[in-house]
């Protein structure tokens, strides 16, 4: 079947072929994701576990006609699955599923941006951390000689996914994906700080910058403010903007939109495509392209849900904003319900941008603005309270600092907060020029974000939390 | 115990004693004072429609294999995804180097609690029907069918139907000389029945009770659990749900259902009980603990009614195990005795370091690709042996709140402040149910809320609740576990309205 050599040693282009050629369905699309990451991770100014993997998936997207139209069936095998018995179950549970809702034709022409079909795929290995880990161990004496403690963790991972289809596509995306945390407490773990940021490839990454941003905040810290539950003037910098808007951004599904049942519906029917959400210009966005935020330019669907299509992989996934300059422009929208729907199709491309065009000021020309107010640092703990304003929930944490006539000048307590990012949107009165930033709460699945700093007027702090 | 089922052969014929051979020789060449290899496969399937009609069904297999080595007391990780000898020693040869780079940065030296070794070792979970032996049709057959009840019903205008299904299998050989294989089935399936009001824009939804369950899929056909009443009521109840006034926040006696209980013993004690947290080695991610080893034996977590244990032993609880990832035997222990802090939950490595003689056995890993970490036993609230029924508990309260089943959840890095949500709420008004309300929340801190248990429900009303997606470690690792609990009643909790929150 495949020239006498064993899968394990089959590129991962030869196994898409494989798979390909080996389809007794009317259609199949097929692809192999090549991954190796690695990652250290400490406590206390010590190491805890590290590790580093290799693996590979392989995901066959079978598609039969049963006459009362398209089914599809989808299987994933990790490591050297048998070609033969892989696309034989994925041909199975096409038979067994039943008529897809999202059926449409396959895609055929080929997505701008793709990558080198035949180059080999990219790779990672504990050597990235090479200059890392020593100064890492720096910032570590440097802490100890402070009387503080540094946690955090560092991961680097390259995905290579290479798609096949059986109307030709043949597409290459590489994904370098990198976060560091470093998180820095007094020996009591009363007074506790973060700062962190995402990379393409450890580089751009300065243990010192993040060690020193550290201490500052260590710093404000010093003297400690304790305030009620209420609302407050808050400035929500780009790590907590991210993760509101990250949120939000799940939540854009239009078929929900559509039946009713998410904050986008409108009262009477429809969605509330065109309406304005936010006073300030902001625009919220996502770009494939947008630079040191590089995502995958077509999109790769394991599984149908509302918001994606096996239908559609390979489709092209183009720059997109969601909101554009305050008003709501664009939901998420497979090409099966943009059919029914006669609306366009739309792709959730894995970056997310906000920003305000007419923005002039840096974070800590806001902070330098304040009266008096809330500078927070990250939310965590965020849950869906109420899907019908999507309230959120969750806590202030690793430092809410009291700003006082432009300075910091003291850390106040944590509190739960009970929050929705579209009314957010619609209060918040300034942002910030946008930068790049990591997602506090969801840097587990989504890294590549860039965001402003917010001004709320009245941001609900619903009770104290005593956690430091 | 009978064990009706064995491990598959499939996994068995894989070359685990060569992988082995390969690995541990490797390691103990090149220096290592411990390795282990672990070698697992995982089946999981997820079928999943929308409103009776097939949306997804998917169907993926983990397999891999992973080194861990303690290298001149440094840890070192590898795992890769081919099977033969030559990578098993490869992995073993890069664990070191994983351990040589991240020598740079570690300033505590490992070393494992001594545990007895488990030389040729076999566990199989309690289930009796393999969900991957039954035909897709006839699974998604069956949502399909539970599906249309629900559609049927006057007012449910969507429904969604999904079932996950797992099957973990796992090898595990280290150089003292334990062998283990197992093999774990279980089960969560999952109904949520919405009605959608277009003139008012609004909105309201109802899932069902069934908790996940280390079973087979007998869950869904057999007697274990009452789909055919639970699928009857729901659509009256979310019809009574959307009628119902909102609620006035303030300070309620609570009456929770094991539905819902089961989640704030997840967050506010089983967390909490962590020792890896209590030490501060999640302290940038998951978080802390506000129960410190230095409050071991004295802090007052809750009312002297409070008995909480650990286990890996519950039959079809879902972080039951016949051997942790480190070899350690399941075993049961006190978390919290009358109220007291009294246990931990621990790996090998900390017992070491807690000078405790033996790990209780809750190292995990979720996948062949991830290192063991301390991850949650089944932590669970006893029943008090002679206690009321849930009527009767009601039947105390002059004006309360009964909740039932888990929606929202959020709490500290501390575990002090939580919020929940639910699925249903009843006003209690001298001693009987008044009707539902809506808009519910109940807000508490940890000690105070279980210090203001004051009446814990008997054996009739206990309910093994759980979770397949408990988060934990970075890399993130998804751990299922399970939590029983009898109804218990909590005095004065502050009640928040959501929409008032919301600012409407």
């Amino acid at each position: 079947m495949t020239a006498g050599r064993a899968v394990g040693r089959m590129t991962a282009q030869e196994l898409v072929e494989a798979c390909l050629a080996a389809s007794t369905a009317d259609a199949q699309i097929t692809y192999v994701t090549e991954h190796a990451e690695a990652n250290l991770r400490w406590a206390a100014n010590s190491l805890t576990t590290n590790g580093a993997m290799r693996s590979r998936s392989v995901v066959v997207v079978s598609f039969v006609d049963g006459g009362a139209g398209m089914a599809a069936g989808s299987v994933s095998r990790t490591g050297t699955p048998d070609v033969a018995e892989l696309v034989a179950a994925s041909e199975r549970a096409a038979r067994g599923a039943g008529p897809a809702e999202d059926a449409v034709p396959l895609v055929a022409e080929a997505p701008p941006g793709a990558g080198d079909w035949s180059a080999d795929p990219a790779e990672t290995s504990i050597e990235v951390f090479a200059e890392f880990a020593p100064a890492l161990g720096q910032a570590f004496g440097e802490a100890r000689d402070r009387g503080e403690l540094l946690f955090g963790f560092a991961e680097h991972s390259m995905s290579t996914t290479y798609l096949g289809s059986s109307t030709g596509l043949r597409l290459r995306t590489d994904q370098p994906t990198g976060r560091v945390e470093l998180n820095g407490k007094s020996p009591d773990f009363a007074r506790s700080v973060w700062s962190g940021t995402s990379t393409r490839d450890f580089r751009d990454v300065s243990v010192a910058a993040l060690a020193a941003d550290v201490e500052k905040k260590m710093g404000w810290s010093q003297r400690r403010v304790d305030l009620p539950a209420g609302r407050y003037e808050t400035l929500l910098p780009p790590s907590a903007v991210s993760d509101l808007m990250i949120y939000l951004y799940w939540t854009m599904e239009a078929r929900d939109a559509d039946e009713g049942r998410n904050v986008f519906a409108r009262t009477g029917g429809g969605n509330r495509i065109g309406d304005r959400l936010a006073d300030l210009p902001l625009t919220l966005r996502s770009d494939p392209a947008y630079a040191g935020l590089e995502a995958a330019p077509f999109q790769v669907v394991p599984a149908s849900s509302g918001s994606a299509s096996v239908f559609d992989n390979g489709l092209a996934a183009p720059a997109i904003d969601w909101i554009s300059d305050g008003v709501l422009t664009n939901l998420v929208r497979p090409r099966a319900w943009a059919l029914e729907q006669t609306a366009p199709a739309t792709v959730a491309v894995d970056n997310l941008i906000l920003e305000d065009r007419s923005a002039t000021v840096d974070p800590a020309e806001m902070i330098a603005a304040t009266e008096r107010g809330l500078l927070l640092t990250t939310l965590w703990y965020i849950r869906e309270v109420d899907p019908q304003t999507l309230l959120l929930t969750g806590l202030t944490r690793d430092g809410v600092f009291l700003v006082e006539d432009g300075e910091v000048t003291g850390a106040v307590n944590n509190f739960r907060f009970n929050e929705s990012p579209v009314d957010l949107l619609g209060r918040a009165v300034q942002a910030s020029r946008t930068e790049r930033t990591l997602p506090r709460e969801w840097n587990d699945w989504f890294t590549r974000a860039a965001m402003p700093m917010l001004r709320v007027p009245d941001f609900n702090m619903s009770s104290v939390s005593p956690a430091s | 115990m009978l064990q009706a089922r064995s491990v598959d052969e499939s996994f068995l014929a894989l070359p685990l004693s060569a992988l082995t051979d390969a690995a541990l020789t490797r390691a103990v060449d090149l220096g290592c004072e411990h390795a282990d290899i672990r070698v697992e496969r995982i089946r999981t399937q997820t079928i999943s429609l929308r409103d009776a009609r097939p949306e997804a069904v998917t169907d993926g297999e983990d397999l891999g294999l992973a080194v861990r080595v303690v290298h001149e007391g440094t840890w070192g990780f590898a795992a890769g995804v081919v099977l033969t000898a030559a990578e098993a020693v490869r992995l073993a040869e890069e664990a070191v180097v994983v351990a040589k780079v991240s020598a740079a940065i570690n300033t505590d030296r490992v070393e494992l609690a001594p545990e007895p070794v488990h030389a040729d070792a076999t566990y199989v979970s309690d289930y009796e029907v393999d969900p991957f032996d039954v035909p897709d049709v006839d699974k998604t057959g069956l949502l399909a069918e539970f599906s249309e009840r629900l559609l049927a019903a006057d007012g449910v205008e969507h429904v969604r139907a999904s079932c996950m299904h797992v099957k973990e299998q796992k090898y595990y050989a280290d150089t003292a000389g334990t062998r283990t294989r197992q093999q774990r089935v279980r089960i969560h399936p999952d109904l949520t029945a919405l009605t959608v009001d277009r003139a008012t824009g609004s909105f309201e939804s109802m899932r069902t009770l069934a908790p996940p369950a280390g079973r087979g899929w007998e869950y869904l056909t057999g007697g274990s659990w009452d789909w055919a009443g639970e699928l009857a009521e729901i659509p009256e109840l979310l019809r009574e749900k959307t009628k119902a006034p909102s609620v006035e926040a303030g300070r309620y006696d609570l009456v929770i259902d094991p539905s819902n209980l089961w989640l704030t013993i997840h967050e506010s004690i089983g967390h909490a009980t962590e020792l890896d947290r209590a030490l501060g080695y999640e302290a940038a991610y998951a978080g802390t603990s506000f129960a410190t080893p230095d409050q071991l034996g004295t802090l007052q977590y809750g009312s002297p009614l409070l008995q909480i244990t650990g286990d890996r032993t519950a039959p079809h609880g879902l972080s039951t195990v016949g051997w942790d990832d480190e070899g350690v035997a399941g075993q049961e222990w006190d978390i919290v005795s009358d109220g007291v802090l009294v246990g931990y939950q621990v790996d090998r490595n900390m017992a070491r370091l807690r000078g405790l003689p033996r790990s209780n056995g809750c190292a995990f890993a979720d996948s062949p690709g991830h290192v063991p970490v301390q991850r949650m036993a089944n932590v669970s609230l006893r029943p008090a042996p002679d206690g009321p029924s849930t009527e009767e508990i009601i039947g105390g309260v002059e004006r309360g709140i009964y909740v039932v089943g888990d929606k929202s959840w959020s709490i500290d890095m501390q575990r002090y402040n939580f919020q929940f949500t639910g699925q249903r709420f009843y006003r209690i008004e001298d001693g009987t149910l008044a009707g539902q309300l809506r808009d519910v929340a109940y807000q508490a801190t940890t000690t105070d809320f279980w210090g203001s248990m004051s009446v814990v429900g008997g054996p009739q009303t206990y309910v093994l609740g759980g979770a397949f997606n408990c988060g934990k470690a970075q890399p993130g690792q998804a751990a299922p576990v399970s939590h029983g609990c009898p109804t218990a009643r909590f005095d004065q909790v502050s009640v928040l309205n959501t929409v008032q929150e919301a600012g409407r």
